[in-house]
């Protein structure tokens, strides 16, 4: 049988390659492990400043855009509202929660108020992805942005209980077993532990039947169809799942900034989320945090970068406009399709030598 | 009117597919136009004819891909015409396509996996198979059938031609299929590949019935035991191979007359 004995021949390397990469996640890869030693000892070497602003912030917004990255790149749902749901989350915190509008929180403890923000954001999500999952391609990025710009518009003008474009200000953050979970460093173990379980369970689910199965609706829903799935629940369950995902970060970014107002969840935030999401890689749940790292390192540098250079230092966006270009012209999948990419050009010199008298076979 | 199948159905009335009156419209054009045909539990059937005979819309409909315009389709006793596809497919129903239609993105034994998956429990399931997952083992199984297990862990972007083709007969066979139809599943096979094909297709286990859209008729009146020949979108001839062979209508239209 000629056909199987070529095909043995041309699957040895991927073979190992796949099997690498059915253990746990990148458990036998260094540079993983120096990774996660370096963010738990951050404390160690990083003043307040870095740790809240650059990591901290780091993180929740790659959390965000994980959410994101798990829709488009598993499920092939670009969805736009990812900052929205995050955004409702915060206001639910905010609402349900003790701010300095006491006319509109109800002053909830934070172990009641952030189940039910989490609870009524996944619920939010779900809402609008069954709405989105009936439509595909770039009817579904319409919908979405449609939804964020609503609510936008929406938080601006209702004061009842968003309190219109003054937002809802001084919320309070957690004090429990005598720590203040808001100070500096606990804070940043939070943010790190909230993000990890997300990056964790993303890479784990992308295994698990449920997200092969996505997928596979991502590349053929009518050939799912045809083996006994249902692709439109499949499809907003992925939603519900990226809604919690995108709520968890919405959560920490209320605490973080004490405040929530209009601002926070306009289209351009919305917009900021995809940037990031593409910028890292929507083929791996690191992407995110990587494009994440690099959002935050320009929007917090670029300024001073550019007022040295003689320009308006508002134009930091100009800076992440052009970063995006470049990538998306040379990397389809990112910052993480370059980075692939050169290990693969590293590698492979030393990979044909021992090779080249087995491809004749 | 007394062909094997129509003799077969009237005795027995436990048909495993049922097509009463099946119309398929695209805008003004009918595709199908009164189709009726009974399928008896493990019967072989080829359904030939020249293109734009109404072949795939026939499984298209049959397995819900579109709804019919009108009439009735009937899987062992039940009603499934209004039912979408995937209702079909878990009462065992199965299909293959003319194009592979598989998931690029995955390798050989995902594409299975999900396959066997699809029509069990837990679709939905956060938790990742285990070593003893019996469904990881059926994907094995299965994958071993069409002889892919050399490259089970490839991407099935990578495959050849005729991989594809044999994956895609796999996806069809998973779980406990009562009824497949296979869409063309020869077209751009190598000869040995048809030989492989031809032994899949005649060691299925005897329950197991299907129809097979298939222009090679070295390959399709080898595995099946009636033929339905299709023609403008209506079922024009039944009956055994040999009888459809010589039948001069059927020389004159589809075998002297070649494809169009």
């Amino acid at each position: 049988m000629s056909l199987a004995q070529d095909a043995r021949v041309a699957a040895r390397p991927a073979t190992m390659a796949q099997r690498a990469a059915r253990t746990w996640p990148e458990i036998n890869n260094p540079a993983a492990w120096v990774v996660a030693v370096i963010l738990l000892i951050m404390p160690l070497i990083a003043n307040g400043f870095f740790l809240i602003e650059i990591f901290a912030s780091t993180l929740i917004l790659g959390t965000m855009a994980l959410s994101l990255m798990f829709l488009a790149g598993y499920g092939g749902m670009v969805s736009l509202m990812q900052l929205t749901i995050a955004g409702f989350s915060a206001y639910m915190v905010a609402v349900f929660g003790i701010s300095g509008n006491a006319n509109i929180s109800l002053g909830w403890p934070w172990w009641l108020a952030v189940p039910m923000a989490l609870a009524l954001a996944t619920a939010f999500g779900t809402l609008g992805g069954a709405l989105a999952v009936r439509t595909e391609g770039i009817y579904t990025i319409m919908i979405t942005l449609a939804i964020g710009a609503a609510f936008y518009y929406f938080t601006n003008q209702n004061w009842a209980i968003f309190n219109g474009h003054t937002g809802i200000n001084t919320v309070a953050t957690p004090h429990f077993w005598g720590v203040n979970w808001r100070a500096d460093i606990p804070f940043y173990y939070v943010v790190l532990a909230v993000a990890a379980l997300c990056y964790f369970a993303v890479e784990y689910l992308s295994r698990a039947p449920f997200g092969l199965a996505l997928q596979g609706v991502r590349d053929n829903p009518r050939r799912m169809a045809a083996l006994g799935f249902n692709v439109n629940a499949h499809r907003i369950a992925a939603y519900a799942f990226a809604s919690f995902v995108a709520a968890l970060a919405g959560v920490l970014q209320v605490w973080n900034y004490r405040q929530i107002s209009p601002g926070s969840v306009s289209v351009g935030a919305c917009i900021d989320v995809l940037i990031i999401a593409v910028v890292g890689g929507i083929t791996r749940p690191i992407g995110p945090f990587i494009g994440a790292l690099i959002f935050v390192l320009l929007r917090t540098f670029a300024l001073d970068f550019l007022v040295r250079l003689g320009l308006d230092g508002n134009r930091f966006r100009l800076l992440i406009g052009l970063g995006f270009l470049a990538i998306v012209f040379w990397s389809s999948d990112g910052v993480i399709g370059l980075w692939q990419r050169w290990r693969q050009s590293q590698r492979r010199p030393a990979a044909n030598q021992p090779g080249r008298g087995r491809g004749h076979g | 009117m007394d062909s094997v199948a129509q003799r077969l159905s009237a005795v027995g009335a436990g048909a495993a597919l049922e097509l009463r009156g099946v119309t398929r419209l695209f805008g003004a054009l009918a595709a199908l136009t009164d189709v009726t045909m009974t399928v008896r539990p493990g019967e072989r059937r080829a359904v030939l004819g020249s293109n734009g005979a109404g072949k795939t819309t026939l499984f298209n409909c049959i397995t819900g891909d579109f709804a019919p315009s009108s009439g009735t389709i009937r899987f062992f006793g039940e009603d499934v015409t209004h039912f979408p596809p995937y209702e079909r497919i878990r009462r065992g129903l199965r299909r293959t396509y003319q194009i592979s239609a598989l998931f690029p993105g995955l390798t050989v034994q995902d594409n299975v996996y999900l396959a066997c998956r699809g029509v069990s429990r837990g679709r939905f399931s956060f938790l990742r198979p285990g070593q003893n997952d019996a469904l990881m083992h059926a994907a094995d199984n299965l994958v071993q059938a069409v002889h892919l297990s050399a490259v089970k862990d490839q991407r099935v972007a990578e495959l050849a031609h005729g991989q594809q083709r044999q994956l895609e007969i796999a996806l069809a066979l998973a779980g406990a299929p009562r009824f497949v139809l296979f869409d063309e599943p020869a077209a751009g096979l190598s000869p040995t590949e048809r030989a492989e094909l031809i032994e899949i297709l005649t060691s299925l286990p005897a329950h197991i019935g299907y129809i097979i859209i298939e222009h090679d008729m070295d390959v399709a009146l080898r595995v099946v035991e009636s033929v339905t020949m299709m023609h403008n979108g209506r079922v024009f001839k039944e009956g055994v191979p040999e009888e459809i062979q010589s039948d001069p209508e059927v020389q004159e239209l589809y075998l002297g007359g070649g494809h169009e």
